[in-house]
C-alpha cells in the first residue's frame, strides 16, 4: 500500500477542524464557560447593589449593565482562549500543521463569539428576573443585537488577547487595550438592547445595527490580515 | 545631527511660536463673543493638530514596520517616538480645550463625540505605550505594536470627524477657513512654530529610541558566557 500525502488543507476548513478542537477542550471541562456565567451573573448582581434596589433605573439602564457585564466576562474568556495553547507550548504545534495561520484567527474569534452568545442567552432569563426586563420588539431583534455585539467584541478581543497572553502583567493589558477600542461597539450595543427592550417607536434600532455591522467588518478584516504577524515568531 | 538643525531649529520654532502668541494675545482682535477666552485658540488649536500628526506619523510607521523588507528599528523606534510626543500634545490640547470649556461652556468637560472620541484616542495610546513597556522582546515589540497601533488609528479619522458629523457643543475645527481673516495670521505661526518644536522633539525623541534599541539588541552578546549563537548575531541595527 502506497502511503497517501495528506491532502491539504483549506482556511475553511482548518478554521472548522480548530474550532472543533476549541470547543472539544471547552466541552471536556465547560470550565470557561462556567466561569464567566457565574461572574457575569455576580456583576449584574453587583449593579443592583451598587445603584440601590431601584427597580426603575435598573430597568431603564438593562441594555448597559447587560454588556458591561458581558464585556467583564470577556475579558476573562479571551484571556483563558489562548492560555491552553500556551501550555506545553501547543501554540508552536498549531503553528507547524501546514495551514493558514489566519485559521487561527478565525477560529479563535469564532470560538469566543460562540462562548459570549451562549454566556448572553443564559444572562437574559437572570436580567429578566433581577431587573423586572421585558423584550419589546421580539427575540429576533435580541439575538441580531446579541450575536453583533459579541461579534465586535471578538474580533478585537481575540488580536489583543493573542498579544497579552505573551506578555508581562498580560491581565491588566489585555482590558487596557480592550476596553477604549470597544467603545463604540459597546455603546450602540447597548443602545440596540435597550430599544429592543423598552420599545423602539422612533425606529433607530437599525442605524445602531449598522454601527456595529460596520465595526465587525473593520475590526474583523483588519484582525484577519494582521493576525498571522502576531504569532510569527 | 547637524549642529546647525540641533540648535538651530529649537531656537527657530520658539522664536516663530514666541511670535505667533505675541500675535495671537496682542494683535489679534478679541473674539465678539467670547472675549479675550478666545486667544487660547492660539494654543490649543495647534497642539491639537500636531498631535494629529503625530498620530498619524505614527500610524505611518506601524504600517510601514509590518511591510518592510529589511530588518531595522529605525521605524519602531520613530513609531514610539510619534506615539509619545502625540500623547503629550493631545493631554495637553484636552487640558486647554477644558480651560476654555470652563468660562465659555460653562464646564471642564462634557461627553460631546468629540471630546469622548479624543479621551479614547488618548486612552488607546496610552495602551500603546503600555504595551511596548510589557514586552521585553525588541522584534516581538515592534511587530505587536504596529498591530496595535493600527488598530487604534482607526479613531483618528473618527476624532476629525466628530464634529462634522455629529453636529454638538464643540464647534467645527477652527482652521483659516473657519476664523476671522485677522485671526488666520496668529494661527498660521503659531502652528508653524508648534510645528518646528514638534519636529525637534520627535527627532531627539527618536535617537533616544534608536539608542535604547541598540543597547537592548547588543545586551545578550555583550553579557559573559553567553556563547551560544543566537538570532542577535546579525546585526540588526541599521
Amino acid at each position: 500500500m502506497k502511503p497517501t500525502r495528506p491532502r491539504p488543507i483549506g482556511l475553511l476548513g482548518a478554521t472548522l477542524a480548530l474550532l472543533r478542537k476549541d470547543l472539544l477542550i471547552e466541552w471536556r471541562t465547560r470550565a470557561r464557560l462556567n466561569a464567566i456565567v457565574f461572574f457575569a451573573m455576580a456583576t449584574l448582581l453587583m449593579f443592583s447593589f451598587a445603584l440601590g434596589p431601584d427597580t426603575r433605573l435598573l430597568e431603564k439602564n438593562a441594555g448597559g449593565y447587560f454588556w458591561l457585564a458581558v464585556l467583564f466576562a470577556s475579558v476573562l474568556s479571551l484571556g483563558e482562549s489562548f492560555r491552553v495553547e500556551s501550555e506545553n507550548n501547543c501554540m508552536d504545534g498549531v503553528r507547524l500543521a501546514p495551514a493558514d495561520p489566519r485559521a487561527i484567527y478565525l477560529s479563535k474569534a469564532l470560538g469566543n463569539t460562540l462562548l459570549l452568545v451562549a454566556l448572553g442567552t443564559l444572562l437574559l432569563p437572570v436580567m429578566v428576573a433581577l431587573y423586572g426586563v421585558r423584550v419589546a420588539t421580539g427575540f429576533v431583534d435580541l439575538g441580531t443585537v446579541l450575536l453583533l455585539g459579541s461579534l465586535a467584541l471578538s474580533a478585537p478581543g481575540t488580536v489583543y488577547a493573542a498579544i497579552s497572553s505573551n506578555a508581562r502583567a498580560r491581565d491588566v493589558l489585555l482590558p487596557l487595550l480592550l476596553f477604549p477600542l470597544v467603545i463604540p461597539a459597546l455603546l450602540s450595543a447597548a443602545k440596540a438592547t435597550t430599544l429592543v427592550l423598552q420599545g423602539d417607536p422612533m425606529n433607530q434600532l437599525g442605524s445602531w445595527l449598522g454601527l456595529l455591522l460596520g465595526f465587525n467588518l473593520i475590526y474583523w478584516g483588519v484582525g484577519f490580515m494582521l493576525f498571522p504577524r502576531i504569532i510569527e515568531d | 545631527m547637524n549642529k546647525l538643525v540641533k540648535w538651530g531649529l529649537p531656537i527657530v520654532g520658539l522664536a516663530v511660536l514666541g511670535i505667533g502668541w505675541y500675535l495671537g494675545l496682542a494683535w489679534a482682535p478679541p473674539d465678539r463673543e467670547m472675549g479675550d477666552v478666545q486667544r487660547i485658540m492660539y494654543v490649543h488649536v495647534p497642539l491639537q493638530w500636531m498631535a494629529m500628526l503625530a498620530m498619524f506619523l505614527n500610524f505611518v510607521m506601524a504600517v510601514a514596520h509590518l511591510l518592510k523588507s529589511k530588518p531595522g528599528w529605525k521605524l519602531d523606534s520613530l513609531a514610539e517616538s510619534a506615539a509619545e510626543v502625540g500623547l503629550v500634545l493631545g493631554a495637553l490640547g484636552m487640558v486647554t480645550g477644558a480651560i476654555w470649556g470652563r468660562p465659555t461652556w460653562g464646564v471642564y468637560w462634557s461627553w460631546d463625540p468629540r471630546l469622548t472620541s479624543e479621551a479614547i484616542m488618548l486612552v488607546t495610546y496610552t495602551g500603546y505605550l503600555v504595551l511596548r513597556r510589557f514586552v521585553e522582546d525588541p522584534d516581538k515589540r515592534a511587530t505587536w505594536s504596529a498591530v496595535v497601533a493600527i488598530l487604534g488609528a482607526i479613531n483618528l479619522p473618527i476624532v476629525w470627524f466628530s464634529v462634522r458629523w455629529w453636529r454638538s457643543l464643540h464647534q467645527v475645527q477652527s482652521s483659516p477657513k473657519t476664523v476671522d481673516p485677522q485671526m488666520v495670521l496668529p494661527l498660521r505661526v503659531s502652528a508653524i512654530g508648534l510645528l518646528l518644536l514638534t519636529l525637534v522633539w520627535l527627532a531627539s525623541r527618536y535617537r533616544i529610541a534608536l539608542a535604547e534599541r541598540r543597547a537592548e539588541v547588543a545586551l545578550p552578546e555583550a553579557l559573559p558566557g553567553s556563547g551560544a549563537p543566537s538570532v542577535h548575531d546579525t546585526p540588526k541595527v541599521a
